[in-house]
């Protein structure tokens, strides 16, 4: 297995992944507008498909890669679906923020 | 008219639809008129079928298959009916005495709110009743079994605002439902020993299995117990007492000439079994025996006319048994028709009396009646003569037929025939206490009201069961008077295959030969026996009314309560039963049941409504459980290794 890819220890940009989930998640957790939301779960995938290239390359083997082609496909109609939704949601109830769409709890 | 017979089932069944259906809608004249014609014009097809079917010269049965029922493997069931001797014999005594009964009831009910549903009740009866004797296998038989016996309850409970007449007719239904399991077990065990439910079939079936008579004995005593309940016989007689709560023509109808007949029939239908079972045989002539004795003494003290009259059906059915069992099926049969002349009249007649008298039953406010109702005193008179034994009344014939085939019957013969003569004896004595108390005696009645006649409607049938009562013996008379056996050949087709089959395996019981003096000396002794009956009650109640019968004490006292039977079952077997009955209801079902049911579904109740804080609507929360989620799933696997 490779350390290095292009002169960067390997680790170096598994910890750049990591940091970059984690503040996907946070954001996640924690942002209450809905599009902002939205760009962090991009930022959650962008981290995995990260992590993919990363091992692809140090393992010398395709099938990382094409994983994140798939990722990424899937993260495209992902964010025309929900963009659609959000802007059907935002006509409904003149809001992007989550804590006013609460009309599904019991 | 054999092709119209299908009419003869088919005739009742419209009355009581259209009786049934109608019933607020057509005025009451109408609706009784179409009663007893849908008894009346299937008692003259019955007649002209009779006619036409020659059952002196015929041998084989003329069977109606209608459609199939039931056909599962080789189990089939159809309604399919079965027109031979016994069956016309028995239908013609069902429609003859079913018409009389309802061109009396016309009379009878006439103001009674519930007129209509009356005879569309006693058409179902009437329909029931005739598939009952008509059907040609066991399962259509068992449905007009049951069919009278709901009919039977609803009549007796017909006035249902009563709790007393609403309770025996409950009574009456329990105490039959615990004879029928004996019916559906007879019949399981036929059909598997068998492999049909058709008599005819049965019969060949049977004939060609040898073993068979290893069996009979038990699937007999089966079909017994079916009897007991359906005719009245100890244990299972106190329903019938109870049925008088029902209408006076009810009473005369069901519970004296048709329905507790039917366990007679069944052991008629069913005598190439019983043939076969001599213990079970000796076993029912012993129950009809003591029944008959038993019944007979309570008759003798109790005070409600028609009360009297049903203990005197239970000891005269008692009589039946007592011929069936002793496999002189001639002899029962014989003894069923005229006791269905007499005690139809015997109960019509009191009917009457009730009647004139404004709905007085107790025999304590009658008296001296006999002069002011001419037609009913001389016709209950000449009931009471036929019942008594007296010569040359139909009740004579054939309870002597009885107590001679009694007599010459295996090694109890005369221990069974003593019991009999005890039994005519107090049969004798406590119908002429009847009539000398209501008839003769101190007028006790109630002399505000008038005592009147009744309407042409309800004396004609008097007169013509009258004349049956009188005549009905001549069909069968022992040989020192003019010797005719007409029935027994009448009988004849019917009985003989199961006589042969019998006879086959070796297991008739022997009947002792009987020398013709001795059968005159017999018939001597039990006329003067109900001499002797009618001479006490004459002293007793007559001549100078003793007050020794009116004071109950001692063994007079325990003959008044019935022997307590009622009290004993009550005790042994009502109080129990509710015991336990009240226990599941409201102890184990309520404290345990319930609270454990309960408790299963509060506790999901309890366990939602925890959950269901979690569902808050922020999907920040949603998303917090999911990281966390991980975070335990990644926890475990680390800490446990992959």
């Amino acid at each position: 297995m490779n350390q290095f890819i292009s002169g960067i220890p390997v680790a170096y940009i598994l910890g750049l992944a990591g940091i970059l989930f984690s503040i996907g998640v946070l954001g996640v957790l924690i942002r209450r507008n809905i599009v902002i939301i939205f760009m962090s779960v991009e930022l959650i995938l962008n981290s995995v498909n990260l992590v993919f290239v990363t091992f692809s390359k140090a393992l010398s083997h395709i099938s990382g890669e094409t994983i994140v082609f798939f990722v990424m496909a899937i993260a495209a109609a992902e964010a025309a679906v929900g963009l659609a939704l959000v802007i059907a949601i935002f006509r409904h109830k003149k809001s992007t923020n989550v804590d006013e769409l609460q009309s599904m709890r019991w | 008219m054999l092709d119209l017979f299908p009419l003869v089932v088919l005739l009742p069944l419209l009355g009581f639809l259209h009786n049934g259906l109608l019933k607020d809608r057509i005025p009451h004249r109408f609706a009784g008129a179409i009663g007893t014609l849908a008894v009346f014009i299937p008692f003259l097809i019955t007649l002209g079928a009779f006619n036409e079917f020659r059952p002196m010269e015929r041998t084989a049965p003329h069977l109606v298959p209608v459609f199939d029922w039931i056909v599962v493997g080789n189990f089939k069931s159809s309604f399919g009916y079965q027109i031979d001797q016994l069956s016309l014999y028995m239908t013609l005594i069902i429609t003859g005495i079913g018409s009389l009964i309802h061109l009396y009831s016309m009379g009878y009910m006439k103001g009674n709110a519930g007129y209509n549903r009356f005879f569309a009740y006693l058409n179902l009866f009437i329909f029931c009743m005739l598939n009952l004797v008509l059907s040609d296998n066991l399962v259509l038989t068992f449905l007009g079994w049951e069919g009278v016996g709901l009919s039977s309850y609803l009549l007796i409970g017909f006035d249902y605002d009563k709790s007393s007449a609403a309770e025996a007719g409950m009574k009456a239904f329990i105490l039959n439902r615990i004879g029928d399991v004996g019916f559906i077990l007879g019949t399981g065990f036929l059909f598997w020993l068998g492999g049909s439910l058709q008599y005819l079939q049965l019969q060949t079936n049977l004939s060609e299995m040898g073993e068979f008579a290893n069996y009979a004995n038990i699937v007999a005593l089966f079909f017994f117990v079916a009897a007991m309940g359906k005719s009245a016989q100890i244990p299972l007689y106190v329903w019938l007492p109870d049925a008088m709560a029902g209408p006076t023509p009810v009473s005369a109808l069901i519970h004296a000439a048709t329905m507790v007949t039917a366990g007679i029939f069944l052991i008629a239908r069913l005598n190439f079994v019983f043939l076969l079972a001599p213990e079970t045989s000796l076993f029912i002539a012993i129950i009809g025996a003591v029944t008959a004795l038993f019944a007979a003494t309570i008759g003798t003290l109790q005070n409600d006319i028609k009360k009297i009259l049903a203990y005197s059906t239970v000891s005269q059915l008692g009589f039946m048994f007592l011929a069936m069992g002793s496999m002189s099926y001639v002899a029962g049969l014989f003894h069923l028709m005229t006791h269905a002349f007499f005690k139809a009249l015997l109960f019509l007649g009191a009917g009457s009396v009730i009647h004139a008298l404004h709905h007085e039953q107790n025999i304590k406010h009658m008296g001296g009646l006999f002069g002011k109702i001419k037609i009913t005193s001389f016709t209950f008179l000449l009931g009471t003569l036929a019942i008594a034994g007296f010569f040359p009344f139909s009740g004579f014939f054939s309870k002597d037929l009885i107590l001679e085939k009694a007599y010459t019957y295996g090694a109890f013969g005369s221990i069974l025939w003593t019991m009999g003569i005890v039994a005519a004896f107090f049969t004798s004595f406590y119908m002429f206490r009847l009539v000398f108390v209501v008839f003769f005696g101190k007028d006790n009645t109630d002399s505000h009201h008038k005592v009147h006649e009744s309407p042409w409607s309800m004396t004609l049938p008097l007169v013509i069961l009258a004349t049956g009562a009188v005549v009905a013996g001549f069909l069968q008379t022992p040989h020192f008077f003019l010797h005719i056996d007409a029935l027994e050949r009448f009988f004849a087709p019917v009985l003989s295959k199961g006589y042969e089959l019998a006879s086959l395996h070796g297991t008739l019981a022997e009947h002792k030969s009987l020398v013709h003096d001795v059968e005159l000396s017999l018939a001597g002794f039990s006329v003067c026996i109900a001499t002797i009956g009618l001479i006490l009650a004459f002293f007793l109640y007559q001549r100078k009314p003793s007050p020794i019968l009116e004071e109950h004490t001692g063994f007079r006292k325990i003959l008044f309560h019935k022997y307590y039977i009622d009290e004993i079952y009550d005790f042994l077997f009502v109080r129990p039963f509710l015991f336990l009955s009240r226990g599941v209801a409201f102890f184990f079902d309520t404290k345990i049941l319930d609270r454990f049911f309960l408790g299963i579904g509060g506790s999901f109740g309890v366990i939602a409504n925890g959950l269901r804080r979690l569902q808050s609507g922020f999907i920040g929360d949603y998303a917090l459980y999911v990281v966390i989620g991980t975070f335990c799933i990644l926890v475990y696997l680390l800490t446990r290794g992959v």
